[in-house]
């Protein structure tokens, strides 16, 4: 059951971060997902990515919508608030959130049933307002809970369990949020962690709308010989467009010799964030440019017509405005604004009411 | 016709929509008010940019009765498309105004109405250059013959140019006086002016304010210190979110930086406008999202979540006529049954009935107040009458001592003082819970869901754990109804019959009652709800009353269903008087079917006309 809490008796010997806490503190509640599930990576890969941060436990915000990757909000930070929403529509709860609440650092965890059918708009719609989220997509091309039926993410010609073609074109995310603007856009995949981590960190980081897509292969419904989103498959045709680790700003985390130890240092270049925090990429292709929107997509579109599942972090708009840099409000939250700043009160509403006379 | 009815008039203009009347019909409206005496207006406009007929109802009553008439004295037709219409509902002895550049059929004249050609069009086409100029004012030009006719102050009217174009716009002040001079002077020299129904000015408005219901609901929100806003563009309430922008833009801004004290978020559609609101009313926010009938339609999904999840946050529902699009720029209340109970599963909710613009600013401040009290959804329903047209209100008063309700929420000091924090838990008994808000302490997290949970907030698929959270949440909603403002109620001596209705109804149901009253006789006590779950008094009243009869603006008899619902009253005891085609409610036709259901029919309801 997911209520079932884990014990709290730690080893004293784990590392702690900067705040002095394990990464045990970052956990959840049991996981209720089957046995071997790819979205239980991407929660460890959640939990090691928040702990290297140092995100105080409680100044979190889960947000999800319904499936098994929605599940997932509750078996990490479990001092953090969570919100398990309506199908489809984790979006708008997180946009109306972030309006309410600019510094708590909101984490979405959805799938691609919950994301790329019912919830299609509310994802389009919430990378164009770009709210500060990093927003994961769990795909795994099947519905679980229901049993196995195809997801919008299924690839043409991929294969049910029962060994039923799927004969719709795919939506994909990655090239989706490249299309409509998103301003960072990743593909990880939750059999590498080593990947992921950084990729969340810096989607974490990042100032406004993190899409990272996610593949996590479903070992009930869609981990078989036909199917392109099994583990199998999707170890084969991986291939990795471009390296990336995040370095925080200095006065935070992380020194950058350790950055540097992670990921080498031949062929690097460093994307510098408004906030400080430096995206580091390692070349993996020759020209690969990650700030190129354009060439992105047409790298994207050429690996994958090859067969190819081109992955990291593809893409970063580095000039990045969020939804409160667009809407203009003030750098505080608003909820909890003073009510005398907030009404204008009785002298000023005698002097509106000339204007209605 | 009387021969001189001083303040006591209704008239009608009747355009295309898109060529400017508005002003014109604004600026008169606003005139008579200026002038002291009770006025209303009505928009009765077509779904529609550019075109269409248009029309613009104002009723004058000395005795403040300014409910829709349907009865005419006088129309002034600017659209030859709706000649015969105009004609035919105006009263006999009644005065048609026209413009006489072209000329009338003679198969549209009616022998007990007067014809008034004013030759507009010829004299603006003399007096202005350019096409788009003479077309409107060519509209301007009848407020001028209306000043005439009426006896509408000439001083009055400049004032109001001055007001509206000032020294920037001279030269737009100077052509819209030269064109209401020319109506003026041309009905001056060539009707006997004014008519025997004309002003005079009075001192009834001197503390009143003319403002619409959508603008006062959006000050209100300003006041209740809402901070966020979401919502989708739909008639009749899109101008709510537009007034709440502009009063931000003025009201909201921080003083060092220019930045705003609001987020005002415009969404994909309805579902993600509620669930912003949502949203926003979870982080701590107060929130709102204004809509109509069709965008509750799309959201009753996450107005279940937040019912269940006991998230605040307030709707606004200013209803137009369904089902389906129906007839988007007319007014209804069938939105009623579908606020009460909107979603799947049990759910009820706390809904408010302002009558106008008035309490449009007051509920909407109480909204905020009972959201984050019971943390629940509030509906204030409100429609396209009251959120679209200009009323004459009492001015608007706000108490400084006024401190907003944010309920049970514990912040971490409070959180220091218990063992463990559970959101679902009752512990004061009166089926209300502590919340917590999001980032403010480790201790107070908690896991929102819609799906099964326990009174410590657990996942749970148990049928008595379930029934426990859901059971309380019942008589928190139960609760709500001594908070919900308590209804209006006015007792004549010996009334053995009692007249129920809400909202923007109010008007007609009180004139309705006055005139049967004075012309023959009948003695009739007056329920007006304002909130649900009904107040104790509700009750009551039904059952001190050998019949109610239920007045209201939709085909099933929706507040009398819930009458039946929510009340241990006994059904025998209501019936109902039902108009639902889109226009305001009149007196006529309130009158017409009371007198029907108390078998004193002295004309039938179906003779009343629309």
């Amino acid at each position: 059951m997911t209520h079932i809490a884990k014990p709290r008796v730690f080893h004293p010997s784990l590392e702690k971060n900067e705040l002095g806490l394990t990464r045990r503190d970052y956990e959840g509640v049991m996981s209720t997902l089957c046995a071997g599930c790819g979205h239980d990576s991407v929660t460890a890969a959640l939990i090691e990515a928040a702990w290297e941060l140092a995100i105080p436990t409680h100044r979190a915000a889960k947000m999800s919508g319904i499936g098994c990757s929605s599940k997932t909000t509750a078996y990490f930070m479990s001092e953090s608030h969570g919100f398990n929403s309506v199908h489809g529509r984790m979006p708008s709860v997180a946009s109306g959130a972030n309006a309410a609440n600019r510094d708590l650092v909101y984490i979405g965890v959805s799938g691609d049933g919950d994301s790329l059918s019912i919830g299609l708009g509310q994802l389009c719609h919430a990378v164009r307002r770009n709210l500060n989220l990093l927003y994961i997509i769990e795909n795994n091309g099947v519905y679980g809970l229901t049993k196995g039926q195809f997801s919008a993410s299924a690839d043409m010609g991929s294969k049910s369990k029962r060994g039923v073609p799927n004969e719709q074109p795919p939506i994909d995310p990655a090239l989706l949020g490249l299309s409509i603007g998103a301003t960072f856009v990743a593909r990880g995949f939750s059999g590498d962690k080593q990947q992921l981590v950084p990729i969340i960190k810096a989607g974490i980081r990042h100032p406004g709308l993190a899409l990272v897509d996610v593949i996590s292969p479903c070992v009930t419904f869609n981990d078989h010989v036909g199917s392109t989103k099994s583990y199998a498959y999707t170890r084969e045709h991986f291939r990795e467009a471009v390296e990336a680790a995040f370095v925080a700003p200095k006065d935070f985390v992380a020194p950058a010799d350790e950055i540097t130890a992670d990921i080498g240092s031949a062929d690097v270049r460093d994307v510098r964030m408004h906030d400080g925090s430096v995206i580091r990429f390692r070349q993996v292709e020759g020209d690969y440019d990650a700030t190129d929107r354009d060439a992105v997509y047409g790298y994207l579109r050429e690996r994958q017509n090859a067969g190819e599942v081109p992955t990291g972090l593809l893409y970063v708009d580095p000039d990045s405005r969020d939804l409160h840099d667009v809407l203009g409000t003030v750098d505080r939250p608003l909820w909890n604004l003073p009510f005398e700043e907030l009404c204008p009160g009785a002298e000023a509403l005698d002097a509106l009411m000339e204007n209605y006379r | 016709m009387k021969a001189d009815r001083v303040n006591d008039f209704a008239l009608k203009i009747g355009t295309v929509n898109g060529t400017g009347s508005a002003s014109a019909n604004g600026l008169i409206m606003q005139s008579i008010f200026r002038m002291g005496v009770p006025v209303s207006g009505k928009n009765v406009f077509p779904s529609n940019i550019q075109g269409l007929p248009t029309w613009y109802e104002i009723r004058v009553n000395r005795s403040g009765h300014v409910a829709r008439t349907p009865d005419f004295d006088l129309i002034v037709a600017m659209n030859p498309e709706t000649y015969a219409q105009d004609i035919e509902e105006l009263v006999p002895g009644g005065w048609l105004l026209y413009d006489s550049s072209w000329p009338m059929a003679d198969t549209l004249r009616r022998e007990e109405v007067t014809f008034l050609g004013v030759p507009l069009a010829e004299m603006c086409v003399k007096a202005f250059d350019g096409g788009r100029t003479r077309i409107l004012m060519k509209n301007i030009a009848y407020t001028g013959a209306l000043a005439a006719l009426l006896d509408i102050d000439m001083d009055v009217i400049r004032g109001l140019l001055e007001e509206t174009f000032g020294e920037r716009k001279r030269h737009l002040l100077d052509a819209n006086f030269k064109a209401i001079r020319l109506g003026y002077d041309y009905a001056a020299e060539n009707f006997e002016c004014p008519l025997p129904i004309r002003l005079e000015g009075m001192d009834a408005t001197r503390d009143s304010i003319l403002i619409d219901g959508n603008t006062a609901a959006a000050l209100g929100c300003v006041y209740a210190g809402a901070t966020v806003a979401a919502w989708y563009p739909i008639t009749p309430s899109t101008s709510l979110v537009d007034a709440f922008t502009a009063y931000c833009r003025r009201l909201r801004v921080e003083e060092d930086t220019g930045r705003s004290t609001a987020a005002i978020l415009q969404a994909e559609d309805e579902l993600a406008a509620a669930g912003i609101a949502i949203g926003a009313g979870w982080a701590g926010a107060r929130a709102f999202t204004a809509t109509s009938g069709a965008g509750i339609s799309l959201m009753t999904e996450f107005i279940g979540l937040a019912y269940y999840a006991e998230v605040p946050c307030v709707f606004f529902d200013v209803e137009r006529v369904g089902p389906s699009t129906g007839m988007p720029t007319r007014t209804q209340q069938g939105d009623i049954l579908l606020c009460a109970y909107a979603s799947h599963g049990d759910t009820k909710h706390v809904c408010l009935y302002p009558k106008d613009p008035a309490e449009c600013f007051e509920f909407s401040v109480q909204a905020f107040d009972l959201a984050e009290r019971f943390q629940t959804p509030v509906f204030v329903l409100s429609d396209l009458d009251i959120g679209m047209n200009d009323w004459v209100v009492p001015r608007f008063e706000w108490d400084d001592g006024y401190r907003p309700d944010r309920g049970k929420v514990l912040d971490a000091e409070a959180l220091a003082e218990i063992e463990t924090f559970y959101r679902y838990l009752d512990v004061d008994g009166d089926g209300i819970p502590y919340r917590t808000i999001p980032g403010e302490d480790p201790k107070g997290a908690y896991f929102t869901r819609g799906s099964g949970h326990t009174k410590y907030g657990k996942y749970t698929e148990d049928p008595d754990e379930y029934q426990e959270v859901i059971d309380r949440i019942a008589v928190k909603i139960d609760n709500a109804a001594d908070a919900v403002p308590p209804p209006e109620i006015r007792s004549r001596p010996d009334a053995r019959y009692g007249l129920i209705t809400l909202g923007a109804c109010d008007g007609a149901v009180r004139e309705a009652i006055e005139r049967m009253e004075a012309e023959d006789g009948l003695r009739l006590d007056y329920m007006r709800i304002r909130g649900f779950p009904f107040a104790p008094e509700v009750a009551r009243f039904i059952e001190a009353h050998d019949l109610n009869i239920v007045i209201e603006q939709n085909r099933d008899a929706q507040l009398k269903s819930l009458l039946t619902l929510e009340t241990p009253a006994s059904k025998d005891r209501l019936t109902s008087v039902l108009r639902y085609g889109g226009l305001p409610l009149s007196a006529r036709h309130v009158i017409a079917g009371v007198k029907d259901r108390l078998g004193l029919a002295a004309e039938t309801a179906e003779g009343v006309g629309t």
